[in-house]
């Protein structure tokens, strides 16, 4: 078939951008493959590649301060989420619905903790905990991770209201249910999906997150990253590769599993 | 009005600096089709919003039945709502959508069955009652919404603009629905719209609000054939509206002075020098070859427009003002560009009082 | 209660829902965000005391310090690696947000989720990744040697330029959603009438494409520029301690230096660069648009 001097151009094009793309995604998943790929390595140190082993995937689990910081991890983590979803989502219908005073310094002061370096809310809290003679542990922690989740909680959810929930809500209303019984009959329900996308976030930032968990914990227990961090002067052990290749398969299969509910869900939609 | 089901008293909305519902009276019977038609802005979803409740009243007296309610919240008060964009919970069924009312009341669910299928069987939607709203078309959203409120038993429908996001075949099917719905229960509907068509249709009295004041309240006949205000007179249909003073009075009958030139019109209560409106319906207004006693409104015939039903033929007068005359088939007495003379019998036309409102 | 008593009750029924719902994120935001920030201010002004601690006795020492050739070395350095970080990341971004912009719908947002899916990736061990690779005995010296190209391994790893590809690759995300989420809302119409009207491809971009969509870039900009200047993580993992940034040195008076006025004033300079670049977004745009997620 033969192409006109434009559909040759074109053609051309998206070839191009094509090869271009993928070149961008393989800079971005070089890491990951190799950090993959050294959970494997025959090697205590990772110091140079010795031959294929699997042996680390069952050795991890004896790491015992390789474990203690992963549970510390996502117990910080579940809490942070459950945290700052709650105090989000309430608060974005908040910011959302009415109008009061210094609504706007509020609305601004939530970008703050987005966009300035982490470093500075880390030291800042930390001296105010010192002030107070707040001890430092998984409550300071905790609190360090919530003042960065709950500005991404609001943000997200807020996206996610749409301009038909107060028509929502006073139509609730207007058929008897108070205040309490329209917010877990209607509102909750119709913002769901962004306060699910809001756990989803809270949960990776608070569970990735090194700053905060560095500058803010206690003497007794790191998190997983603080951990990595201090292990890296004298090199990361494969067991540690290995364990965060179980965690992006975990996420990566989640991540599908999601995709395929929500697709069958839409198809059962069109049928009808 | 006795045992009115509404009565609002000197109800006024404002919000910050702007007062959009003033001084607002109004007595509302039981069983009453009341439509609040006006233009946008003009306050008539508002003064729907206060009597059900999203919007606090900033002065005045609310009663539902006798009971004052002011400061009652929506879900205490006994009137439901059919919203705009219907406002249907889009995560419920649509058989949910409809029972949510009576479930958050705990009426017993084999009563609740029977009254949704009940309501379900009323609005035709019966096939349809495991359907989510995003799969209802504009119309059967609008039973649904219909259906959702009805079912609470109200004593006041509001209504608010109802059928505003449905295609013209359709709104006109609804309105014969919902006026024939309407007078089946006995239920008082309040009716906001800005369609005028609407409201002449369906309403037993049409309340005409401009700039948060109601003009004029009365039944679509009045309101059409003896409008009050300027204001209704130039929105309720097509007028040709003259601005002038009384130059003489005769009994009932009145000489008119216009920029245009003088004109006649029935009127009572108007004196000699008093400054006024004269309103006549496109349907009424004559042109003759020939001077009209009594009348000396003389212009030349710019142009007729074909408009299906009728045709409307322009002239343009001599101040430069443009009036209208329509017949059902073009004048061929008269040609473009040629000189007329305008006139009307004099009890057809309307005369109005200059800053007639508020005229209940 | 009689009805009467009701209506004349005073009209307080939306202060409550409003204080519960609005208050408890303004409160957490004045807590730990405005008074810890407002605190650091003020520690940034006092002295150090002989034991590492703070003495509240006002003094621009610390400003003073920051000015200082070896503070402001680094600090210069940051600015620099910070603003190449930017400019790369834009550059490899735009076109790569453009690519995906311009996909259906359906291949755009796979796309996106294949671009996220690295970093819900431990970052560190990403990070680790580069150093692997690099290392003296890792594959890539092992695949120079092997082919002669050199007779002894590079060293790589520790140097300015790692630190600089740790850095795009963990920031180049940031850049690419802002930027994916204006082009994308970018009207194919406008540009077909640019295109009627007589431009050609390059005019249409740089009159039409580049000024719609900048907002997104600023917005890039800010996302990727203010992070790069307070990372450590990066310098820590792929510096080896020899590569330092103005948060390695503000992290290290809270730790082991312990001069916590210096460090504050440090945290200051952070805070108003941040303003500055807010203060302009906001100039053309309002700061609730900014595709932060």
């Amino acid at each position: 078939m033969a192409l006109t001097r434009r559909e040759k151009k074109e053609r051309r094009i998206n070839i191009l951008s094509n090869i271009y793309a993928f070149l961008v995604y393989a800079v971005l998943y070089i890491p990951v493959a190799v950090m993959i790929a050294f959970s494997f390595n025959n090697q205590r140190y990772n110091y140079y590649w010795n031959g294929f082993t699997t042996q680390w995937y069952g050795k991890l689990f004896s790491n015992s301060a390789l474990i203690n910081s992963l549970w510390y991890s996502i117990i910080i983590a579940i809490l942070s989420t459950i945290i700052s979803v709650i105090i989000g989502t309430i608060g974005a219908l908040g910011l959302k619905k009415y109008e009061f005073k210094g609504k706007k310094v509020i609305n601004n002061m939530l970008y703050i903790p987005i966009i300035v370096p982490e470093i500075v809310l880390a030291v800042a809290l930390l001296i105010i905990f010192m002030k107070v003679g707040l001890s430092l542990g998984m409550g300071s922690i905790l609190i360090g991770h919530c003042t960065f989740c709950i500005p991404y909680a609001v943000v997200t959810i807020k996206g996610r209201i749409s301009g038909d929930n107060d028509t929502l809500e006073e139509a609730s209303m207007d058929l008897g249910a108070n205040r309490i019984q329209t917010f877990l009959r209607v509102t909750l329900p119709t913002i769901f999906p962004g306060v699910m996308s809001a756990a989803f976030l809270s949960f990776t930032l608070s569970f990735d997150d090194v700053v905060m968990s560095n500058m803010l914990a206690g003497a007794r227990q790191s998190t997983l990253p603080v951990l990595i961090l201090s292990m890296n002067k004298s090199g990361i052990t494969p067991d540690v590769n290995a364990l965060t290749t179980i965690m992006v398969l975990v996420i990566v299969t989640a991540m599908i599993l999601n995709n395929i509910i929500q697709r069958s869900l839409k198809k059962k939609k069109g049928k009808i | 009005m006795n045992n009115p089901i509404i009565t609002l008293e000197g109800v006024e909305k404002r919000f910050g600096n702007n007062l959009v519902v003033k001084n607002m009276n109004l007595e509302i019977a039981e069983g009453e089709f009341l439509t609040m038609l006006g233009p946008s802005g003009c306050g008539k979803t508002t003064t729907l919003r206060m009597i059900a409740g999203f919007e606090e009243a900033s002065a005045g007296i609310i009663k539902v039945e006798g009971e004052r309610v002011e400061n009652k919240e929506p879900f205490e008060r006994n009137v439901n709502t059919v919203f705009q964009n219907y406002a249907l919970f889009p995560h419920m069924t649509v058989f949910n959508n409809i029972a949510y009312g009576l479930t958050i009341k705990k009426v017993p669910k084999a009563e609740i069955n029977e009254r949704v299928t009940e309501m379900l069987k009323m609005v035709q939607m019966e096939p349809y009652a495991k359907r989510k709203p995003d799969e209802l078309s504009g119309g059967q959203k609008q039973r649904v919404a219909i259906a959702r409120a009805l079912v609470n038993r109200p004593k006041v429908l509001l209504l608010d603009e109802p059928l505003g996001a449905l295609d013209l075949k359709l709104r006109k099917q609804m309105q014969i629905e919902l006026k024939r719905l309407q007078k089946k229960l006995g239920i008082t509907f309040i009716y906001v719209t800005h369609d005028q068509e609407e409201a002449l249709t369906m309403s037993d009295r049409i309340a005409i609000m401009h700039d948060g004041i109601l003009e004029q309240l009365g039944s679509p006949t009045e309101i059409y054939e003896h409008p009050k205000t300027k204001f209704v007179a130039g929105f309720i249909g097509e007028s040709n509206i003259f601005d002038g003073k009384v130059t003489a009075v005769d009994g009932n009958l009145l000489t008119v002075e216009t920029e245009a030139g003088s004109l006649q019109v029935c009127g009572e209560g108007f004196a000699v020098g008093e400054e006024m409106h004269v309103s006549i319906r496109p349907e009424y207004l004559e042109a003759s070859t020939s001077p009209v006693a009594g009348f000396s409104l003389d212009g030349k015939i710019k142009d007729f427009i074909y408009q299906g039903s009728v045709v409307k033929t322009t002239i343009d007068l001599v101040n430069g003002q443009e009036v209208k005359y329509s017949r059902f088939e073009q004048d061929q007495t008269v040609s473009e560009g040629q000189k007329v003379y305008v006139y009307w019998k004099p009890e057809k036309a309307v005369a109005i009082k200059k800053n007639e409102q508020g005229a209940v | 209660m009689s009805m009467t008593d009701q209506a004349a009750m005073p009209k307080k029924k939306n202060l409550l829902p409003k204080l519960a719902m609005a208050g408890p994120v303004s409160l957490w935001m004045i807590l730990f965000v405005t008074i810890p920030l407002f605190y650091i201010i003020v520690i940034s002004f006092m002295s150090r005391g002989v034991f590492g601690d703070v003495v509240y006795k006002p003094t621009l020492e610390s400003y003073q310090t920051i000015l200082d050739p070896t503070y402001f070395q680094v600090i210069l350095k940051s600015l620099k690696a910070a603003g190449v970080t930017t400019l790369l990341c834009i550059l490899i971004g735009y076109p790569f947000a453009y690519i995906i912009a311009r996909k259906p719908k359906d291949v755009a947002a796979k796309m996106i989720t294949l671009l996220m899916i690295p970093f819900w990736t431990n970052s560190l061990m990403r990070l680790n990744a580069w150093l692997l690779l690099f290392q003296t005995s890792g594959p890539v010296n092992n695949f120079l040697m092997n082919t002669g190209l050199v007779s002894k391994p590079i060293s790589f790893i520790y140097t300015d330029s790692l630190v600089m590809v740790g850095l795009i690759t963990n920031m180049l995300p940031f850049a690419v959603l802002p930027l994916y989420s204006t082009i994308e809302k970018l009207e194919r119409s406008l540009l077909e009438a640019s295109a009627d009207l007589g431009a050609n491809a390059r005019t249409t971009f740089m009159k039409i494409t580049l000024p719609i969509t900048f907002p997104g870039i600023f917005s890039a900009i800010i996302l990727v520029f203010i992070p790069s200047l307070g990372i450590y993580t990066v310098t820590d993992m792929l510096g080896g301690g020899k590569v330092l940034y103005i948060g390695n040195i503000i992290k290290n008076q809270f730790g082991s230096i312990r001069n916590w006025p210096l460090g504050a004033a440090l945290s200051v300079l952070l805070i108003l660069v941040t303003m500055l670049l807010i203060f302009i977004y906001t100039r053309f745009a309002k700061i609730e648009d900014m595709e932060v997620v």
